[in-house]
């Protein structure tokens, strides 16, 4: 199965998230921004992190009129796998495939740490076959990750917390949270559009750290052959 | 040309009178002012070294392993193995932090990163080593904040891990804080690129930003001291756009890879000036420009505007003129705008036209062979105290300069490139090579201390050497960025001469070639009175040598960490309790510790420097979540070089034994339970040293 | 065709937090502006756009807020048109 993983100007983690698709045995290839050619040869996509057109204005607010985001949102529609990871999450909140905004984290600073994060939910496309209550341990590296529910299309009905930040005991307390997220919120899905906050693609060995990121992965190549 | 000489202009371009006339003797006529400013440029300490250069030569630059040496171009390069090699280079931008510290410190990290992809290496690691005043004044924390932040976000977007750094406070960086950032890039040796301006008739393409007027002068305003006035020099700082530069990496490394270029330059300091002067001078041969070609962001620009702009963010590349077409095609797709400002000549001659019309012409050899070189006389003075800390325990733990630095390494993203091993607060930071199985270790590290240079120079190697091997790692090369006050004040001379000194005998024991640094002079503020009134006094910087390492660690399953592990594992120190620096034993400690980790000995290892064996433990403790019971009555804040602390299972320590022969080894306790004992000293719950420690900085934020 | 110069002002919803704008009252409460109720921190834009009248150009700069300059969810937005020069 073979993943598109989608490059803007200012991505800078497209590298290491196709290395780790390939870790979980899936395979990846990276499609260019200004590229409109329809993105159907590919079983699902990934908006990795970085810094696309440089965060200028709101992160993700210039990528999301990109000639290739037509083609990301047909890929949506037809039900296959569509992963934002940081600056990836951004976009998608951005163009409306994931609801809400990412606002500044309330420390006004960029915050670059380990954190736990809580499943909320086991299912597909990035948490099948995890069950609730897992705690994973990743990295988050990111200056917008304030996630702030759309008054107007709440959580709950088709969209659900799928992450959240907690301490080593799975308690999702304010010290746990790095960014000031409503409800500790790390990550979203809806139907098979997934976004998240932390780098599941920095936690793929336990040299790095931890193997928590390449549960995420293995369970998005999982899902593809179940399909 | 410009009729009138310009005598009167020297002094505002950074030339002597006796510089003057080595310009009259050099040209044999009268320099025009932008010809006067050419020299001012590259006649600068920041482009010339001219009151280094001689004193550096004492550097040992030689090893089998060193690809390009010290000086030869924009980073040093040295082999590690398996046809891979690193390029890596330690650079200051301490006056444009002064001014503005969040663009001082984001375009110092932005020139740092040129300097390393110029050579054909990715980047893959920053580090720092920043110094301010202490933390209680408001200034301080002012400097701090943004200059975190400023390295932070141009790091950040570029996608570069900020594995590594060092901060320090002292109140003689007040009025001077210190900022040198260190970039480390990883590259194939058949792809290193060389900066050469060869091949006559080859295009000179400039890359990337327009050209505006900022940062006019910075190469001759890095070299002047911070005066009264400093603050109102703003507009000189130049604004970094990191975005750009990630764009430029990835155009250039494409461009690299397709092999559509001759040659590869950054515009740093003296911008177009000192990279083309550079280039030509590396080729043997000339170069001319035509300056209205050249893309500018501001209107009214004079030629010599844009031969002294430093607007970030732009490259100069030499190209064949029929693959410009290619190379142009690759800038497109990146949104890069490319201009051709020139080409190569025969003769080695820097020549600046505006409409065809020649605005300046001067032998390369006049700009670079012919800078003056200074030997200031030299002379001790009156010596600053060593730095004292306090001596009750938890508020030693909790003093920011041995606290963890948390508050500011948080900021910086240390895991993007997904090759960072796991190893918070390490004394040296890992990241993996291509294969996973090797890794590089990498550490900043200065001594700044009033009390004896030569200690300084030395204490940097050491200490950044310890660091590594701590790791398991063998030291490889180091880079280094001398900060020191002016040399033309005997003191200040004879700081950077003995600190040289200091830095080289080290480097020399421990068979560490240095491959590439910096200096930066002047770092000194005259309090009191206006520019051109007698300043009341002047404080200058401590001497303060910072080394960048690069050490080699074969097996990254068989390294060391600071954390203490298990009870009941032994506590040693490798090393004398007390003495002064023996540069032999300081080989011979940092190696048997190399062994012990190699032969999965030790458990834990971590070097002891400030705040002497109490702080050593103490981080073993906290890192390790354990606590530890030590028996030999010693000074536990003595900060004698050369000693290590290790923990390992007791039925190995025959073994440390035998490979630590004629070493100091003592025996002083044990791990376990969740106290650190010492007697006399201390004992204190883990819990509470952690919270003292991790919350030091942040008292004061 | 005239020229106009839009000044845009985009500001967090009344609803939505403001941790800069937070942080900025209380550093002036520190300062001694013990009077400050609230601040809320925003951006401000200027653009200069032709266009055929100043209805034309409202509507432009007011496209341009929707799709790009605010983010509906979370921030709302106002702006002053100013006429600069009318040419033929």
């Amino acid at each position: 199965m073979k993943f598109g993983i989608v490059v803007f100007p200012g991505t800078n983690c497209e590298r290491d998230t196709a290395a780790a698709v390939e870790i979980a045995g899936g395979q990846a290839e990276l499609v260019w921004h200004a590229d409109d050619s329809p993105l159907q040869r590919f079983d699902g996509l990934i908006l990795p992190g970085g810094f696309a057109h440089g965060d200028a204005l709101r992160a993700g607010a210039i990528a999301r009129f990109s000639a290739v985001m037509p083609r990301v949102m047909e890929l949506a529609q037809t039900g296959r796998p569509v992963v934002g990871i940081c600056n990836g999450f951004q976009v998608l909140v951005e163009c409306g495939l994931l609801p809400g905004a990412l606002l500044r984290n309330d420390s006004l600073q960029f915050r670059a740490e380990w954190v736990h994060c809580r499943v909320e939910v086991s299912a597909p496309p990035l948490t099948e076959g995890i069950p609730v209550g897992t705690l994973l341990y990743m990295p988050v590296a990111h200056g917008m990750g304030n996630y702030c529910e759309d008054e107007r299309s709440p959580l709950g009905g088709e969209t659900l917390v799928a992450l959240r930040y907690c301490d080593a005991n799975g308690d999702a307390a304010a010290a746990a949270n790095p960014n000031g997220s409503a409800g500790n919120i790390a990550g979203i899905v809806r139907g098979n559009v997934f976004g998240l906050m932390p780098h599941p693609e920095r936690a793929v060995s336990p040299l790095l750290g931890s193997v928590d990121g390449l549960a995420l992965f293995k369970s998005l190549t999982r899902s593809l052959v179940a399909a | 040309m410009i009729a009138e000489p310009p005598r009167d202009l020297i002094g505002q371009y950074g030339i002597t009178l006796a510089e003057f006339d080595r310009i009259l003797s050099l040209l044999r006529r009268e320099p025009n002012e932008l010809e006067l400013a050419l020299f001012g440029a590259m006649w600068s300490e920041h482009c010339c070294y001219k009151s280094s250069r001689r004193l550096l030569g004492a550097l040992p630059k030689e090893a089998p392993q060193v690809l390009v040496r010290a000086g030869e171009e924009n980073a040093g390069v040295v082999d590690v193995g398996e046809g891979w090699a690193i390029a890596m280079k330690i650079e200051s931008h301490n006056h444009p932090s002064a001014v503005e510290p969040y663009q001082g410190a984001a375009t110092g990290v932005g020139g740092i990163v040129r300097d390393v992809f110029t050579m054909g290496a990715r980047p893959i690691a920053l580090l720092n080593s920043l110094r301010f005043g202490f933390p209680d004044e408001p200034r301080s924390r002012y400097l701090l904040a943004r200059v975190v932040a400023g390295i932070g976000d141009y790091g950040n977007c570029l996608g570069i891990p900020t594995v590594g750094g060092e901060v320090f406070f002292h109140d003689s960086y007040s009025g001077n804080p210190l900022v040198n950032a260190m970039c480390v890039g990883l590259l194939r040796h058949e792809d290193l690129v060389r900066s050469a301006a060869s091949g006559e008739g080859n295009v000179l393409l400039l890359l990337g930003n327009a050209t505006g007027r900022d940062g006019i002068h910075g190469a001759t305003f890095a070299s002047a001291n911070l005066d009264g006035d400093g603050l109102d020099r703003r507009p000189n700082v130049q604004v970094g756009s990191p975005f750009l530069e990630k764009l430029l990496i990835e155009a250039c490394l494409e461009l690299l890879e397709k092999d559509l270029l001759v040659g590869l330059q950054d515009l740093g300091a003296a911008g177009l000036t000192s990279s083309s002067v550079e280039a030509a001078s590396r080729a043997g041969s000339g170069v001319e420009l035509e300056v209205t070609a050249v893309s500018r962001s501001e209107t009214h620009m004079t030629p010599l505007e844009i031969m002294l702009s430093e607007s970030q963010e732009r490259m100069l590349a030499v190209v064949e003129p029929d693959r410009v077409p290619e190379v142009r095609a690759v800038l497109e797709r990146w949104g890069l705008r490319s201009d051709a400002i020139g080409r190569v000549i025969a003769e080695p001659l820097v020549r600046v036209c505006e409409e065809g019309q020649v605005r300046a012409e001067v032998p390369v050899a006049a700009l670079t062979d012919g800078a003056p070189a200074y030997d200031w006389p030299a002379m001790p003075g009156p010596l600053a105290g060593p730095a004292s800390l306090p001596t009750d325990p938890l508020e030693l733990l909790a003093h920011p300069n041995i606290c963890s630095k948390r508050w500011v390494y948080r900021q910086y993203d240390q895991t993007v490139q997904a090759s960072t091993v796991a190893t918070a607060d390490a004394d040296a930071a890992l990241v993996l090579l291509p294969g996973g199985r090797r890794a590089i270790a990498l550490c900043t590290d200065g001594n700044a201390r009033g009390d004896d240079p030569y200690l300084a120079g030395a204490l940097a190697v050491c200490e950044a050497a310890r660091n590594v091997s701590c790791t398991g790692a063998r030291p490889w090369a180091l880079t280094n960025c001398l900060n020191f006050g002016s040399p033309e004040r005997p003191q200040g001379s004879w700081e950077l001469r003995r600190a040289i000194h200091g830095l080289a005998a080290a480097a020399q024991a421990l068979d560490i070639p240095v491959i590439s640094g910096n200096v930066s002079l002047y770092n000194e503020a005259s309090e009191g009175g206006a520019r051109g009134a007698a300043a009341v006094a002047v404080t200058a910087v401590l001497p303060t040598p910072v080394v960048g390492m690069l050490g080699l660690l074969d097996d990254v399953e068989r390294r060391g960490s600071i954390a203490f592990k298990a009870a009941a594992d032994l506590v040693v120190l490798l090393g004398p309790a007390t003495g002064p620096l023996d540069l032999g034993l300081e080989a011979r400690v940092q190696k048997a510790c190399r062994d012990a980790i190699g032969r999965g000995l030790l458990n834990s290892a971590h070097d002891c420097s400030d705040g002497g064996l109490l702080v050593t433990l103490a981080e073993s403790c906290i890192l390790g979540s354990v606590g530890a019971t030590l028996e030999p009555e010693l000074d536990y804040l003595d900060e004698s070089p050369s000693r290590i602390v290790v923990s390992l299972s007791p039925e190995r320590l025959p073994e440390l034994r035998a490979m630590a022969t004629g070493l100091p080894l003592t025996i002083l306790g044990r791990v376990g339970g969740d106290r650190l004992r010492i007697p006399r000293v201390c004992d204190l719950s883990v819990e509470e040293m952690r919270d003292a420690w991790q919350h030091g900085l942040e008292r004061f934020l | 065709m005239s020229d106009f110069m839009a000044r845009v002002y985009v500001t967090p919803r009344p609803s939505v937090r403001d941790p800069e704008g937070s942080t900025i009252m209380e550093g002036l409460h520190q300062l001694g502006f013990s009077g400050v109720q609230m601040v809320r921190a925003g951006r401000y834009f200027e653009i200069m756009l032709q266009a055929g009248d100043s209805h034309q150009a409202e509507q432009t700069v007011d496209l341009m807020c929707r799709k790009l300059l605010a983010n509906p969810v979370v921030e709302q937005y106002r702006f002053d048109l100013q006429l600069e020069a009318t040419s033929e």
